[in-house]
C-alpha cells in the first residue's frame, strides 16, 4: 500500500503545483482554443465529414505534444533529486501518468466543445461514441507522452526531440483513433467499434508495462 | 574453416538464390504472374530486418544490466545494418507495385506502415545523436529501442492486418500460402530467407567490429 499512498501523495504535488503556477494549464489552454479559431479563420466551415475528424485530431496530436513535453522537463535537477530520495520509480510514473490522462482528459474536452462551437459536427454523429473515442485518446497520447517526454528530457534537449521521437509511436494509435471517430460521426452501429476499443486498450495496457518495467532505469543517473 | 564455414554458406545461397530465382520455372497465378519471383528478394529483406532488430533488442536489454559498452555498440551496428535491410525491402516492394499495382506508392496500409516503421529507427539514431555523453547515449537509447520494439510488431504484423490492403495474403490476393504448396518455390524461398540473414548477420559483424577497432584507436 506504500505504492498506492505514494501515487497518490505525487498526484496531489502535481496539482498543487499545477494551481498554484496556473500559468502552464492557462498557456495550454489558451494554445487550444487558439489553434481552433485560427483553423476557424482559415476554414471558415467544414462540409467534409472526413476533414472535421482529420482536423480536430491533428489540432488534439499537436496540442497535447506541447501540454504533455513539459511534464519531465519543467522540473529541475534539485528538485529531481529529492523525489528520487523519497519515491519510488515506480510511484512516479505512474502518478505522471494518471495526472497527464486527467489533464488531457480536461483539455479535450475543452477543445471538443469549443471545436463544435465553432464548426458544427456533421449531422449523424453519436456524439456519446465520439465522447468515448477522445476519451481512449487522451489515455493514449498520456501513456506514450509520458514516457517519451521522460526520455527526451533526459536526452536534455526538450521540444524538437520529443516531436521526433513521439511521432512513429504514436501514428498506429492515432490511425485507429482516427477510423474509430469516424465510425462515430457516421453514426455506425456501437458494436462495430469493439475491436477499436479493444485494440486500444491493449496498446495502451503493453506501453504502461514497458514504461513501469523501463523507467526506473532511464531514471537513475 | 571452422569460423567461415556459415559465410560461405550464405554467399553461396545468396549467388544460387539470385540465379534461380531469375530463372527456375514459377507458377503463373492471376495478377502475379512472373512477379511472383520478388518473393525471393524482397521476403527475406524484412526476415533479415526483424532478425537484425531481434539482436539490437537483445543488445539494449543486455546493455541496461551489464552496462558494458560493447553491447550498446552490438545494439546500434544491428539497427545500422537492419535499416538498410528494411529500406531494400521498401523499395523492392515499390518496384513491385509499380508493374502489379501501377505505381511505386499506392497509399497500401502494408507499405505506409513498414515506411513508419522505418521512422522510429531513424529517430533511434537521431536520438543518440542528439546526446553527447557516452553512457547516457547508450542508456538513453536502449530505453527508447526497447520502447519502440513492441510499436513496430504492432505496425507491421497488426494494424495491417485490420485493414484491406492490396498485399499478397491480403483481402483475397493469391499469398505466400496458396503458393507455398509448390515444391519449386520453395526449393529457392527458404534458401533465400537463410542466405540473406545470414549476409545481413555478417555485414552486422562487420560493422560491429569496425566500430570496436575506431573506438579503440580513440
Amino acid at each position: 500500500m506504500q505504492l498506492a499512498n505514494q501515487v497518490k501523495q505525487l498526484i496531489k504535488k502535481e496539482m498543487l503545483l499545477e494551481w498554484r503556477s496556473k500559468y502552464a494549464l492557462n498557456g495550454i489552454l489558451l494554445y487550444v482554443v487558439s489553434t481552433v479559431f485560427v483553423c476557424y479563420l482559415s476554414f471558415v466551415s467544414i462540409p467534409n465529414k472526413l476533414t472535421w475528424n482529420a482536423l480536430f485530431w491533428i489540432i488534439m496530436l499537436f496540442a497535447s505534444i506541447n501540454a504533455l513535453a513539459k511534464s519531465f522537463l519543467q522540473e529541475s535537477k534539485g528538485r529531481h533529486l529529492y523525489i528520487y530520495t523519497l519515491v519510488s520509480p515506480s510511484a512516479l510514473i505512474i502518478a505522471k501518468t494518471i495526472y497527464n490522462s486527467l489533464l488531457m482528459i480536461g483539455l479535450t474536452l475543452v477543445a471538443l466543445s469549443f471545436y463544435c462551437f465553432v464548426f458544427s459536427p456533421p449531422p449523424a454523429t453519436d456524439i456519446l461514441m465520439y465522447l468515448v473515442a477522445t476519451i481512449l485518446g487522451s489515455l493514449s497520447f498520456a501513456t506514450i507522452f509520458t514516457m517519451i517526454s521522460a526520455i527526451a528530457a533526459k536526452a536534455g534537449n526538450g521540444g524538437m526531440l520529443m516531436a521526433i521521437l513521439s511521432f512513429p509511436v504514436i501514428i498506429p494509435m492515432l490511425i485507429v483513433l482516427i477510423k474509430f471517430a469516424k465510425n462515430a460521426i457516421d453514426g455506425l452501429d456501437r458494436s462495430v467499434n469493439l475491436d477499436e476499443i479493444g485494440l486500444l486498450l491493449v496498446i495502451n495496457v503493453l506501453v504502461m508495462a514497458v514504461s513501469l518495467l523501463l523507467f526506473p532505469y532511464l531514471w537513475r543517473d | 574453416m571452422q569460423k567461415t564455414w556459415w559465410k560461405i554458406l550464405g554467399s553461396f545461397l545468396v549467388v544460387y538464390t539470385t540465379v534461380a530465382g531469375f530463372l527456375l520455372e514459377v507458377p503463373h497465378l492471376n495478377i502475379l504472374n512472373e512477379t511472383i519471383r520478388n518473393l525471393y528478394f524482397h521476403v527475406p529483406m524484412w526476415f533479415s530486418m526483424i532478425v537484425l532488430f531481434s539482436i539490437s533488442i537483445f543488445y539494449s536489454v543486455k546493455y541496461l544490466s551489464s552496462k558494458n559498452e560493447v553491447d550498446d555498440l552490438k545494439a546500434v551496428e544491428a539497427i545500422n545494418t537492419g535499416i538498410i535491410f528494411g529500406v531494400l525491402g521498401l523499395v523492392t516492394g515499390a518496384i513491385w507495385a509499380k508493374y502489379t499495382w501501377g505505381q511505386f506508392w499506392s497509399s497500401d496500409p502494408k507499405q505506409n506502415f513498414a515506411a513508419i516503421a522505418m521512422l522510429l529507427y531513424f529517430a533511434y539514431l537521431i536520438l543518440r545523436n542528439a546526446i553527447d555523453e557516452e553512457q547516457k547515449r547508450a542508456k538513453i537509447s536502449a530505453i527508447y529501442n526497447i520502447f519502440a520494439f513492441p510499436m513496430m510488431v504492432v505496425l507491421l504484423f497488426v494494424l495491417p492486418r485490420l485493414q484491406s490492403s492490396l498485399h499478397p495474403g491480403n483481402g483475397g490476393n493469391p499469398g505466400f500460402n496458396s503458393y507455398d504448396l509448390d515444391s519449386r518455390m520453395r526449393m529457392v524461398f527458404y534458401p533465400a530467407c537463410i542466405g540473406w540473414i545470414i549476409i545481413g548477420y555478417w555485414i552486422y559483424s562487420i560493422r560491429f567490429r569496425t566500430r570496436l577497432l575506431e573506438n579503440k584507436e580513440l
